[in-house]
Order: C-alpha cells, then sequence, then structure tokens
C-alpha cells in the first residue's frame, strides 16, 4: 500500500507560454510515514498534492496508489478521494451548513453511507480533533479560528482515508492552537496507522513531526530524506528561499566560537541534550558558562514559541 | 476551466491604441455597433471588417487571443444561423424537402447575421482587451458627469462598477478552489438529475457568498481607513485629458461612420 509517482509533470499556459509546474517528479510514499513537504511559494508544493488525489491530471507522468494506476480507464476519482483525504489550506472557508455536525457529515454522506454510520463516522471524527458534543449544534460561523479549523479537518477525517494530506494547516493560527492541531495529526498517524503528507512553512514543524522531508523548488523534488539529513544543507536551503531551524543555526555558531557541539540538532529538546552533555564534560573549568548557556536555549525556545 | 474564457479581459500590451484616450476607445465602441446595424449591404459589412481589422493590427493583440474569445459564442452563432436560414421567406427557393425550406434571402440573411455578430463581439470585446476596467469606469463618470446636474450619484455608480469588475477574477478564483475542496470531500457536480446538481451547488455557493461578504467588508474597511468619502471634491492622480491623436481618431472615426451610412445609397 503506497502511492508512488512516475516521472510526473504538470504544465501549463499562462498567456501563451508554457510553465512548469511540475518537473518530473518522481517519489513514492509508503504506508504510515509522517511525510513533510516544504518549498518556497509557488514551488509546486499545492500542485504537487493535488495530484495525490486526482484533483489535477499530470501532463504526463502516471500515479499509482496501492499499485493501481489512477490515471487508467475506469479507476474512480471519487473513490481515490475517499482513500486520500485533502485538507486545503484555511480549510474553514469551505465550511457551509447551518451546524458543525451536519457539516462534518457531509463528506460520509457523500460516501453513500446509512445515516447511522454517518452519524457515527461524524462523531468519532469530531472527537478525534478535540471537539464535544458542546459544539455539535453550533452554527461554524461563531467558532474562533482553530476550531473552525479543526471542524474542517475534521470534515475529511470523517471519510476515513487511508492518507491524510494537508495543506499548510497551522497557518494563522496561535502558537497553541498550531501546537494542538500537530500534536492530533500525529496521535492520528501512530493510533490509526494513517500515512500523513504536511505542507508547511514552518522549519520547526517539520523538523519536530515529520519521518521524512521533501524539499520543492521549480518543480522539482529537490532533496528528500530524514529532516536531519535534508536540514545538513541549510546553505543550499537558503539559496531557494528556505532554511533550517533557528536551533540549528545556534549549534553551528556554537561551534564556530569553540564549543564542540553536535550541529546535527534539529529540535530544541535535542539541543538542550545535546548542550548538556558536551557542557558536563566541562563542567568543573567552565561551570559559570554552561549556566549563561542553558539560559540562552531558554531564551531561544520561548523566542521560538512567540515568533510563529 | 474558466480561466479559458478571454472575453472581457485585458491584453496587457503598448500599442497605439491602449495609449488613446478610453473615453474615445468607449464611443468608438458605441458607434461601431451602431455602424454595424446601419449597414445594410456586402459593401458595408466589407467596410466594418476592414476598419476592424486595421483597428486590431494597431492594438497589436494577437489574433488567435481574439479568436478565443469567441468560442463561448459558437452556440449563440449557430442558433441564430439556422433560425434565420430555415425560417426567412422570399427569393428564389433553393431547397425544398420536408417542411425544410431555403431560400436564397434566407441564406444572405444568415450569412449576414453572422457577419454582424462575428464583428458585434470582436468590435465590443477588443475595447476591453485594450482599455484596463479602471480606465473603461473613468471614462463612463467623466462623459456621463453632466447627470450629476440631475442628481444621479454618476460618481458612485462607477465606482461600484470598477469594484465589481475587479471581484471577477477574484471569484472565478474563489469558485475553483471551493469546487476542488468539496469534490476532496467526494461531493459530486457531474451526475443526477437538474434538482440535485443545484443542490449539488450549495457547498460552493454559501463559503462563496460567505467569502464575497468578508471581501467586501474588509474593503470597505480599506477605503474608510484610506478617507474615502465619495466623489465629493475628489480630484484624480491621472485626469483624463485628450491629446492630438484622441482627436485624429474621433475624426478617423466619424469619417468611417460617415462612409457606412453612404453605402446605404449604393446601388446594388
Amino acid at each position: 500500500m503506497s502511492i508512488k509517482l512516475e516521472h510526473v509533470s504538470l504544465d501549463y499556459e499562462d498567456g501563451g507560454r508554457i510553465n512548469h509546474a511540475l518537473k518530473d517528479v518522481t517519489l513514492e510514499i509508503p504506508d504510515n510515514q509522517f511525510v513533510g513537504l516544504i518549498g518556497h511559494t509557488g514551488s509546486g508544493k499545492s500542485s504537487l498534492i493535488q495530484h495525490l488525489n486526482g484533483l489535477l491530471h499530470a501532463t504526463s507522468g502516471t500515479i499509482y496508489y496501492n499499485g493501481e494506476n489512477i490515471y487508467a480507464e475506469g479507476y474512480s476519482m471519487r473513490k481515490l478521494r475517499n482513500k486520500v483525504g485533502l485538507v486545503f489550506q484555511y480549510p474553514e472557508h469551505q465550511l457551509f451548513e447551518v451546524d458543525v455536525f451536519a457539516d462534518v457529515c457531509f463528506g460520509p454522506k457523500n460516501q453513500g453511507l446509512s445515516e447511522e454510520e454517518v452519524k457515527e463516522r461524524a462523531r468519532e471524527a469530531l472527537n478525534l480533533v478535540g471537539l464535544d458534543e458542546s459544539y455539535y449544534k453550533k452554527s461554524p460561523f461563531e467558532l474562533s479560528g482553530g476550531q473552525k479549523r479543526r471542524v474542517a479537518i475534521a470534515g475529511v477525517l470523517a471519510m476515513n482515508p487511508e492518507v491524510l494530506v494537508l495543506d499548510e494547516p497551522t497557518a494563522g493560527l496561535d502558537p497553541r492552537g498550531r501546537d494542538e492541531i500537530l500534536g492530533q495529526i500525529k496521535e492520528l498517524k501512530e493510533q490509526r496507522n494513517m500515512t500523513i503528507v504536511l505542507v508547511s512553512h514552518s522549519m520547526e514543524d517539520v523538523a519536530r513531526y515529520v519521518d521524512r522531508l521533501i524539499v520543492m523548488n521549480h518543480g522539482e523534488a529537490v532533496y528528500d530524506g530524514t529532516p536531519r539529513e535534508v536540514f545538513r544543507h541549510y546553505k543550499e536551503l537558503e539559496k531557494i528561499g528556505l532554511a533550517a531551524p533557528q536551533v540549528t543555526y545556534l549549534m553551528h555558531q556554537l561551534k564556530e566560537r569553540g564549543l564542540d557541539v553536535n550541529t546535527d540538532v534539529i529540535t530544541i529538546e535535542e539541543a538542550r541534550e545535546e548542550l548538556k552533555r558536551v557542557l558536563s564534560k566541562k563542567k568543573n573549568t567552565v561551570s559559570i558558562q554552561a549556566d549563561s548557556l542553558l539560559n540562552v536555549t531558554n531564551e531561544v525556545h520561548q523566542g521560538d514559541t512567540a515568533s510563529c | 476551466m474558466l480561466r479559458k474564457i478571454t472575453i472581457g479581459q485585458y491584453y496587457s500590451v503598448d500599442s497605439f491604441i491602449h495609449r488613446l484616450d478610453p473615453r474615445v476607445k468607449l464611443f468608438a465602441t458605441m458607434m461601431y455597433v451602431v455602424s454595424l446595424f446601419m449597414a445594410n449591404n456586402w459593401v458595408g459589412y466589407l467596410l466594418g471588417a476592414i476598419a476592424l481589422a486595421v483597428y486590431i493590427k494597431a492594438s497589436k493583440v494577437p489574433m488567435n487571443f481574439i479568436m478565443r474569445g469567441l468560442k463561448p459564442i459558437i452556440f449563440l452563432l449557430c442558433f441564430s444561423v439556422l433560425f434565420n436560414l430555415f425560417l426567412t421567406t422570399g427569393g428564389t427557393v433553393l431547397v425544398k424537402f420536408w417542411i425544410i425550406t431555403i431560400t436564397t434571402a434566407g441564406v444572405k440573411q444568415a450569412f449576414f447575421m453572422a457577419v454582424r455578430l462575428i464583428l458585434l463581439i470582436i468590435g465590443s470585446s477588443i475595447m476591453t482587451y485594450t482599455t484596463t476596467p479602471n480606465q473603461l469606469t473613468d471614462a463612463m463618470e467623466k462623459s456621463l458627469g453632466f447627470l450629476k446636474k440631475v442628481k444621479v450619484p454618476v460618481h458612485e455608480l462607477a465606482m461600484m462598477m470598477s469594484i465589481a469588475l475587479r471581484f471577477i477574477p477574484i471569484l472565478v478564483e474563489e469558485t475553483d478552489k471551493m469546487m476542488k475542496a468539496q469534490l476532496a470531500r467526494g461531493a459530486n457536480f457531474e451526475e443526477g438529475n437538474l434538482i440535485q446538481r443545484a443542490k449539488a451547488m450549495v457547498p460552493i455557493l454559501v463559503p462563496l457568498f460567505i467569502s464575497a461578504f468578508r471581501r467586501a467588508t474588509d474593503l470597505a474597511l480599506a477605503m474608510e481607513a484610506r478617507c474615502y468619502h465619495g466623489g465629493e471634491g475628489r480630484t484624480r492622480m491621472k485626469p483624463l485629458q485628450y491629446q492630438g491623436a484622441d482627436r485624429v481618431m474621433y475624426l478617423v472615426f466619424a469619417v468611417y461612420f460617415a462612409a457606412i451610412i453612404a453605402t446605404r445609397f449604393l446601388p446594388l
């Protein structure tokens, strides 16, 4: 069970010129993987994910879902869309029903399930995103931004997809809303064995959550590996408008200034452990310096949460 | 799929026609439409077609772009041609079969109708290709300024029109996005009878209306924040002013119009 893209290209015409939204993308997403997708605006991330459920049709190349060619004649795109759930950017804009519960029911109802099953699915999905029964009869438009977004995500989850694709699910949310949503997505992956594809602009988020990171640039997948491997190329990432997590830069700076730390650090927690390790070695000689350094990492931690 | 419609779009290129005063183009377009209905023989239509061809050439808008604008009206065109062909009586009978009668008058009428419709569409769309919506509303506001004397809110109407035009591409894009989002949730727009299909539009229309209202509120706020308070005492950054070329073009159009009228009296 996997999604496989082979030499997928997408061209579009803009005022007589042919542009390439995607150029010869070949990749495979195995089951139960948490994949991060990063790239600057217009790099082809959104085009790529819309191929995964057949909303966009590649100009050339083939896509296999569980070994079946989705472009083959007779292949049901609607079935594919039941398996690959896609949550668009600002999904709260697509809410339309009179209350939260009815809106979440829209997806499973389209799948042709019985009324009981539909309700069961909706309850389950709302439970997964942490909205209890007191929200069911509320109008989607009287909720806060973060709650609306969770309703919209529940709307896709209620279809019981095997793969969940999210296009910047945390854009415009406060730090708490962001952590809650990403935490719930991580849980989905672990408890329901879902495959997750997460498009993000936050290097901190992908460093913290994903198993594998794909970097898009000008319609091509330029890097593909674990976040640690990808962020080693932080200088190249900067050239294409991206960066490594802040804490990686901190480690590089510490190393430059003579502290022998491992620069392969991508999250705050790892940095804390690494600094403790390095500093405890020379505790006897420079204990004052150690304290001040730990303070620095704490400040960075707070600054990081506040800035996003 | 909605983006393929080129009619009513602006084609950005620097040309003599693009630089003309929008009032000249507005006036010329109206005169052109009238002239097409004045012409009553092939000389008149030929003249109209040649004038349009020269105008298009001068505007530097590529021909295939213009032809694409014709696509949405092909159905209408065929419809009116067929009706004229079958339902016009008079002249010699060419074909008589069952209830269908085709006469020479019918052929002539159908042909002229097709030419007239095509010229009409191209002639009016070339104005939007060469004039931005803002220029166009400016031109209307200034040309209709005399109506202010009888308490017609010309400025407000012009502002409403330019905002409406500005929103069209945004709403098209938004519709596209909504359709995709609901398709991803298993919506079905292609199957079912008329009522089911109309119902399937609800998940698109409701969010679309909401976003349109939200955008309108935002825009109103942004305009008020910049002290917009209607047309009273408002001056322009680029006031419309006729140049030499504009006056010459008025003259050219007048000559063309006179020529069309003259063709009516040709002994054909």
